[in-house]
């Protein structure tokens, strides 16, 4: 499955978005960032700056913030204090170019349309209420179609799907939508384990092609190896860096000792 | 004496607008109900539909019987309804499902009381059942642009909307307008409530808003075909029953009602890839 193959290469850079030379300047920057839920606060003070080309994985316990963290980086939930810097500009609402993946629990698998359907989704920051669908947007779906392997199941409603099909359509819309950043809630969660290798090769892929994948992720024996940086959180920010600085013990016993008196207070 | 034909029926101008008025109102209905299913609020739209009554009554007692204080008054109650629960539920510890159940009861009730003093009993019974018979050439055109309305309103907003439906946090942060199609939807939904007031009356508006959607669902994988199959489901039933209605002598309203039914439970029975008898159901 690779997706190198099947599509030209631009000069430096290999990401399908336009507009963009480096790896480097593709920066993804976040600064004091705290959020407000009602009277909660759901984040507080996190900072971390990450680029084009790697993978974090976001870990905490249940309630620490990660799905908070990732939509504010999608630009759904508006921080309070802080700023998120793409590209040394500052992110106030959502970009075509950052890609959001719900939790398998948000998705009605019901819903009356098919893998292609889904994939063309992705087409809408470039097509609008009623601009053409054309045959660049065309190919565009192929091409991600084509490198998540669904061409084969492109007419089928998305429940007859496995769990790692679902999961490969997700992303294939994220393609679709020329995305730098794909944000992923817990995207090994409800996999197999031939469909969790099949991801985390992805995920490497995905990366080579100078993608950024931010994904929050609970399973703590995965961490090494599918992921390049690792962010500790618990609301407030416990540790960032690289998986083999950051992910200690001693940092992962500091996010998930004493639950109760984090979820109390 | 015996009835008269169908033919020197539909040849009396009110039978005419009457036939006219079931394609329309059954159109407009069906069109919609893709929206109402696919947003899973067929249960607040009951709600809605039940909170048209008191608003009537107060329409009534301020302004007098006409189609315009009846329109206006119907609108107002569904947003005062709507907007209500939302406030009860934010400023007490209740959901909103709850602060909707009791809201919109009390009203009904307290709508039924109004118009019971008022002398509007002719009126009371057909907006509570609604009478497609005694429709006026007004309450046809009413009928025609609320119709055109709707279906303009949400095939223009068809690719958005239809993002949002499947999932809002994707569609936001694909930039999809999410609070303008909440507004847009919401006006349209009310408006297309009110014209199957006159149709099918305030308590089984619900059926027509929801069933021909819910049958196509049960058909079909594509969306569009759910808006597109509802409406024709819609004007079809409903020409049905306002052709089985006069022969059985039933009332128009419930006989499109259950005309629907029949459509859904058939669907549900004999669909090739979701009914009962279907290999694939499950695979979900």
């Amino acid at each position: 499955m690779s997706a190198v193959a099947t599509h030209d290469k631009t000069k430096e850079h290999v990401c399908w978005g336009g507009g963009c030379e480096h790896t480097q300047q593709h920066r993804l920057e976040v600064v004091d960032l705290s959020v407000q839920y009602q009277e909660v606060r759901a984040l507080e003070k996190i900072n971390f700056a990450t680029e084009c080309g790697r993978s974090m994985a976001l870990i905490g316990p249940n309630g620490a913030g990660k799905s908070t963290l990732l939509k504010s980086l999608a630009g759904l939930i508006p921080g309070d204090t802080g700023k998120i810097l793409w590209r040394g500009k500052p992110l106030t609402r959502s970009s075509h170019e950052i890609a959001y993946l719900p939790q398998r629990g948000d998705i009605d698998w019901n819903f009356p349309i098919t893998v292609r359907g889904l994939v063309e989704m992705g087409r809408y920051p470039n097509l609008g209420w009623w601009r053409q669908y054309s045959r660049h947007d065309a190919e565009i779906v192929e091409r991600a179609l084509t490198s998540m392997e669904l061409r084969d199941l492109e007419d089928r409603q998305i429940s007859a799907l496995s769990g790692g099909q679902q999961q490969r359509a997700f992303i294939a819309r994220a393609l679709a939508q020329e995305a730098h950043v794909l944000l992923l809630d817990e995207p090994f969660t409800g996999l197999d384990k031939p469909a969790q290798e099949n991801l985390s090769r992805l995920f490497k892929e995905l990366t080579a092609e100078g993608r950024l994948l931010i994904a929050s992720h609970h399973d703590l024996q995965t961490v090494t190896g599918n992921f390049d940086d690792v962010l500790l959180i618990r609301r407030h920010q416990i540790a960032f860096g690289p998986v083999a600085d950051s992910f200690t013990p001693a940092n992962v016993s500091r996010a998930y000792d004493n639950q109760d008196q984090a979820s109390s207070n | 004496m015996p009835l008269p034909t169908i033919t020197d029926f539909l040849a009396e101008p009110i039978a005419k607008r009457a036939l006219l008025a079931c394609l329309l109102i059954g159109f407009s209905n069906g069109f919609v109900s893709a929206f109402v299913v696919l947003r899973k609020s067929a249960l607040k739209i009951g709600t809605i539909s039940h909170s048209l009554l008191p608003g009537l009554a107060v329409a009534v007692l301020i302004a007098g019987l006409s189609q315009w204080s009846a329109l206006i008054g119907a609108i107002f109650a569904a947003l005062i309804v709507g907007l209500g629960s939302i406030f009860l539920s934010r400023t007490s510890r209740l959901d909103q499902d709850t602060a909707m159940g009791v809201l919109y009861t009390t009203a009904f009730a307290a709508g039924l009381l109004i118009l019971k003093n008022l002398d509007v009993r002719q009126k009371l019974d057909e907006w509570l059942f609604g009478s497609i018979i005694g429709m006026a050439d007004s309450d046809l055109w009413i009928a025609f642009g609320i119709s055109a309305i709707a279906v303009i309103t949400l095939t223009t907003l068809q690719r958005p909307l239809l993002i949002y439906l499947f999932e809002p946090n994707i569609a936001a942060s694909l930039g999809v307008p999410v609070r303008l199609l909440n507004y847009a939807t919401f006006a349209v939904t009310i408006l297309v409530l009110v014209s199957s007031l006159q149709a099918v009356g305030c308590i089984l508006s619900v059926g027509l808003m929801v069933a021909p959607a819910a049958t196509i669902y049960l058909l079909t994988n594509n969306a569009r075909t759910l808006f597109w199959g509802g409406g024709l489901l819609g004007a079809l039933g409903s020409m049905i029953a306002f052709f089985l209605s006069y022969p059985l002598g039933w009332s128009v309203s419930a006989t499109i009602i259950v005309v629907l039914g029949t459509f859904f439970l058939l669907a549900y029975i004999f669909s090739p890839k979701y009914g009962l008898f279907s290999k694939r159901r499950g695979v979900a």
